[in-house]
């Protein structure tokens, strides 16, 4: 059988790719899950504050999933549950997925087209290096997640959390509200990662101190973690002499970063941007290698659920697109990220694929106010994009109206902070 | 009276600040109508949903997520966490199917956010 579309991941971007797809009346469509159910990530972020901008209330991860998943049943989308793809092979028109379960063992699929949503995963205790033994109790904050909220498990009684990353933030309010004393919450650079939703709702409702400008210089303890040795850092982030500080606890919980996981990717031979680390993708999400397409976590490290589902009705579409015959592939413009930004998606962008405006997400290098966003082409700024304040830890995104791209000749589109009188 | 509150009610996170005038509250710092109804209840009435689990037989996994169906008060969560933390539920379990009634007296109920199919 040949299929129109397989999808690699039943999380929040496979699925929304699905049910987009499929509406946009692509046929034959298969979605591998390595899990038991669909949903990824959603199962274990038992917390509330998902689906603000799609639905316009306030979700739990379970029930945000849970109205996809319907969808998915709703139309019939067939998918494969506990099923691991090891490789993606490209034969022009024709893709082979190589995946493997329990059941059916060995696998080679055959599709016209095949969406990537494998998400991402946690940075780990050996990608930071942080100097002491190796005891048990350290946990990353997504690990000590699932353990906690779906299969169980109290990781531990008193915690201190590396990190300020949105995990973190959650698994801090998480522990406490199971009977844990979170001690502190460190983070290397002098402001948070996580939202400040998550800082005032998980941090300030329980007293737990933030400490900017702080990181965890050794994990005592051999068997179990019996403390980790804290300091403050100077601006080049180097830990300040006379600042140690020793903090007796059982589990040190890392909430680190996030990186796109894209083996797969990299070993099919697809571009990979190495500011995003993910795939460079097109404004339908589609990749450099035709009949490929990437969406969610893969391409770009998202801090909201509603980005990832909105992003991957672009893929959806862009697959339906691409059976029809119907995808352009002359790229328009290229997406540079100028001063103050540290990435554009899309990287390239065909203006005669948009069906409306298209919305450039970005994160900006560092805290500002008083400050915009300009997209610019030549000398000239085509829009900007106005905010109090830009977050490193909240994606920017920049929404640019089709007519406006129209008027410019292909080239490059740059997008900078500027301060806010250099509008014109 | 005069309190600095970030506002939570979506990702923006508008810096409010709440002040008393007389009986009135006045609300600035917010981008839309949800700041200033935020602001006034942090002052006055704070509240949040309570998202956790209990334990589940029968189901895929051994926990159940389940949260309370509305903002119960700040200061009644961790009473709250006590007898959520007693209920064992057998699946099959529907979304929203109610777990515990009446939380503590505050007419909100606890509710399932999944659905947990029974597996033999």
């Amino acid at each position: 059988m040949l299929y129109d579309i397989i999808i690699l991941g039943g999380g929040p971007a496979g699925l929304a790719a699905a049910v987009e797809a499929y509406d946009e009346g692509a046929q034959n469509i298969l979605i591998l899950e390595r899990d038991l159910e669909l949903g990824g990530i959603l199962n274990q972020c038992i917390h509330n504050g998902f689906g603000l901008h799609t639905f316009k209330e306030q979700l739990t991860g379970p029930e945000y999933a849970e109205r996809y998943i319907n969808q998915v049943k709703e139309k019939n989308i067939p998918y494969m549950l506990d099923t691991m793809v090891l490789e993606l092979e490209d034969h022009g028109d024709t893709k082979i997925v190589h995946a493997i379960n329990q059941e059916q063992g060995y696998m080679l699929l055959e599709t016209k087209t095949a969406i990537l949503t494998m998400g991402c995963r946690e940075r780990t205790a050996g990608a930071i290096g942080i100097p002491g033994y190796r005891p048990s109790g350290v946990f990353t904050a997504g690990t000590a997640q699932r353990y906690i909220n779906m299969e169980g498990y109290m990781v531990g009684k008193e915690v201190v959390i590396l990190g300020s990353g949105d995990i973190g933030l959650i698994m801090a309010r998480r522990m406490t509200l199971e009977g844990a004393k979170v001690k502190a919450v460190c983070e290397i650079m002098p402001y948070s990662n996580g939202l400040v939703r998550n800082i005032v709702q998980c941090l300030d409702d329980y007293d737990i101190p933030l400490k900017l400008s702080h990181t965890i210089t050794f994990i005592d303890g051999k068997n179990r973690v019996e403390g980790v040795k804290v300091m403050q850092v100077d601006e080049h982030l180097k830990p300040i002499p006379g600042t140690e500080e020793y903090i007796p606890c059982d589990t040190v919980l890392l909430s680190v970063g996030l990186i796109p996981e894209n083996e797969i990717t990299r070993d099919a031979d697809i571009a990979i941007d190495p500011r995003t680390n993910g795939p460079i993708v097109g404004e339908l999400r589609q990749t450099d290698t035709p009949g490929f397409f990437a969406c969610g976590n893969v391409v770009h490290v998202h801090d909201l659920v509603d980005y990832v589902s909105e992003e991957s009705v672009l893929a959806g579409k862009g697959a339906a697109k691409y059976l029809r015959g119907e995808l352009k592939t002359d790229a328009n413009f290229e997406t540079v990220n100028g001063e103050g930004i540290s990435y554009v998606v899309p990287q390239h962008v065909c203006v005669d694929n948009l069906e409306q405006d298209l919305t450039f997400y970005m994160r900006v290098r560092n805290v500002y106010s008083d400050v915009v966003v300009n997209a610019v082409i030549g000398d000239e700024i085509i829009a900007t994009k106005k905010s109090r304040k830009f977050l490193p830890a909240e994606m920017v995104n920049f929404k640019i109206k089709k007519e406006v791209l129209e008027k410019y000749p292909d080239g490059k589109i740059t997008f900078r902070v500027d301060p806010k009188e250099a509008k014109k | 009276m005069k309190k600095d509150i970030t506002c939570i009610s979506c990702p923006l996170g508008c810096q409010l600040v709440v002040e008393k005038k007389n009986d009135d509250y006045i609300v600035t710092g917010n981008s839309c109508k949800n700041g200033i109804k935020y602001g006034i209840e942090e002052m006055t009435n704070p509240r949040r949903v309570l998202p956790t689990t209990i334990v589940i037989r029968g189901g895929l996994h051994p926990r159940l997520p389940v949260a309370t169906s509305d903002a119960i008060p700040k200061g009644k969560i961790f009473d709250a966490m006590a007898i959520i933390n007693q209920v064992v539920v057998d699946a099959p379990i529907q979304l929203g199917d109610v777990v515990v009634k009446d939380l503590l007296g505050t007419g909100i109920d606890v509710v399932a956010t999944k659905s947990m199919p029974k597996v033999s």
